[in-house]
């Protein structure tokens, strides 16, 4: 399977199989489109006459072309066949472990994000806290359940993770004396509103954590317009200095500024803008999920405005690279030569087999985004996975899990998309959330254009 | 004339024999 796209005055042609990326000229993409359906006859013909006006193109050079296209077919880097369907994954049967770990450290929350899946911190129950017994419990559970890995993932998440932050560090301290006893490599991540950032919580960011995601939806008026504070202000004002200030002291590595962008702010590239104008380089915004009822939820009609915001971004990011004023973008930074294998590419994330969320009580849920929803427990950190039939419905979400994927050029930079947007849009983890299909290939589409461009200088 | 440029990327078909170590979707590094 291929696909063929034009963006940014590139032609590109992907090959689904063998992951091989090509850019062709003109005639070279005409021949591709047309490689299967005519006879080589056919294809000449058809090519002498679509550049008559074009004296370089000759039967030869056509027939050329074509013996190119052929070679590149031999070599396996062009028309590939899908050897993964029927080879053996036995996704069922397979022995999994778990090798990270979002931790809900706390279901409470200073502010009062509209938009929040997580309604407000409380993932629709009580207000609670990760007691520290909890969290030991729920570390001793990784070493013990995760086989030979060596690294392994905790996520400090919630609500607002630095409302339990002396719980936080003890948690780390105690996981850094065991990963000496285990022969693990812990990396922590820590996902935060930024209220409560201070000197010491930077430090201590900035010694322990591998990565930190900070939430920040772009504009003052765009983000304070659904981030408010208990009591009904904006936050932008408070959360940018110490933002700043924990970046640097990071020496701007390592760290996400993640937003959300709604029917509100369809023209998010000025978002994304207008942090990369504020200094900050690593950056992230995601569409909203949520019901469609709501006054913020993206609308069919929001549709191409979105896919066309995605190309500027690309264009613009190509733009200031060159001129030494560069930012990343998380959807865009494609790693071409050493990215994922395909074992990973058809498994995906892992949510429910390898990843597991953790509330504040020790109930395993598949990901943070099913915490809340009682049919999705899977258990508890102290008995382990009692919920196999859960596990094996996660076990089995992957890219060859659903048949509007077959023919998909996509599914194995998706690998069947995220299990929950699906639940939330299909009511099964097994559906299809097309909306959010749309904006991957989108995204895919602009983050390979961007690689070809880095390739052309 | 070369009308085709080929980019560099992983072979997925040669990961099936050293890929799955889970060690380690878009921006992914292999740790393997």
């Amino acid at each position: 399977m291929i696909h063929q796209y034009k963006l940014n005055n590139y032609n590109i042609v992907l090959d689904t199989y063998s992951g091989a990326i090509h850019t062709v000229d003109d005639l070279a993409y005409d021949i591709i489109s047309l490689y299967k359906e005519k006879t080589e006859e056919e294809i000449v013909n058809l090519m002498l006459k679509k550049y008559k006006n074009d004296s370089t193109i000759t039967r030869e050079e056509i027939i050329s072309c074509i013996e190119d296209i052929k070679e590149l077919e031999k070599n396996g880097k062009l028309f590939s066949k899908d050897i993964y369907e029927n080879y053996a994954f036995d996704f069922k049967n397979r022995k999994t472990e778990i090798k990270a770990l979002c931790l809900h450290v706390a279901h409470t929350c200073n502010l009062n994000c509209e938009y929040c899946f997580a309604s407000q911190g409380k993932y629709h129950g009580e207000r609670a806290l990760m007691s520290y017994e909890v969290g030991k419990h729920a570390l001793d559970f990784i070493n013990e359940n995760s086989g030979n890995r060596h690294n392994l993932e905790v996520d400090f998440f919630g609500g607002e993770p630095l409302m339990n932050f002396e719980v936080v560090k003890k948690l780390v301290e105690y996981a850094r004396k065991q990963e000496k006893i285990y022969n693990k490599n812990f990396r922590f991540t820590l996902t935060t509103n930024g209220l409560l950032i201070n000197d010491e919580i930077i430090d201590f960011v900035n010694k322990e954590m591998s990565n930190v995601v900070l939430s920040l939806d772009g504009r003052k008026e765009v983000h304070d317009h659904l981030r408010k504070t208990i009591t009904g202000e904006g936050s932008y004002d408070i959360i940018i200095p110490k933002f700043k200030k924990l970046v640097e002291a990071r020496k701007g590595k390592n760290y996400y500024i993640r937003g959300t962008f709604t029917h509100n702010n369809v023209d998010f590239l000025k978002d994304i803008l207008h942090m990369a104008d504020l200094g900050f380089k690593e950056l992230s915004m995601e569409p909203v999920v949520c019901a469609p009822n709501e006054p913020y939820a993206l609308t069919e009609q929001d549709l191409p405005i979105i896919k066309e915001q995605y190309e500027l971004l690309a264009k613009e990011m190509i733009k200031r690279d060159s001129e030494n004023n560069g930012f990343t973008f998380y959807h865009y930074m494609l790693d071409l030569t050493h990215g994922p294998c395909i074992y990973k590419r058809i498994s995906g994330c892992g949510s429910g087999t390898e990843y597991l969320a953790v509330t504040p009580w020790g109930d395993l849920y598949p990901c943070h985004q099913f915490v809340g929803d009682e049919k999705f427990k899977l258990g508890d950190i102290y008995n382990g996975i009692t919920n196999t039939k859960i596990r094996d419905e996660f076990k089995l979400c992957n890219a060859y899990a659903r048949p509007e994927c077959k023919d998909c050029w996509a599914k194995l930079y998706c690998s069947g998309g995220c299990a929950a947007n699906s639940y939330h849009a299909t009511g099964s983890v097994l559906g299809t959330y097309k909306y959010g299909c749309e904006l991957l290939k989108k995204r895919i589409e602009c983050a390979i254009m961007i690689k070809v461009a880095e390739n052309k200088v | 004339m070369k009308r085709i440029s080929t980019i560099e990327t992983r072979d997925l078909n040669k990961s099936l024999k050293v890929g799955g170590c889970g060690e380690c979707v878009t921006n992914q590094k292999c740790e393997n």
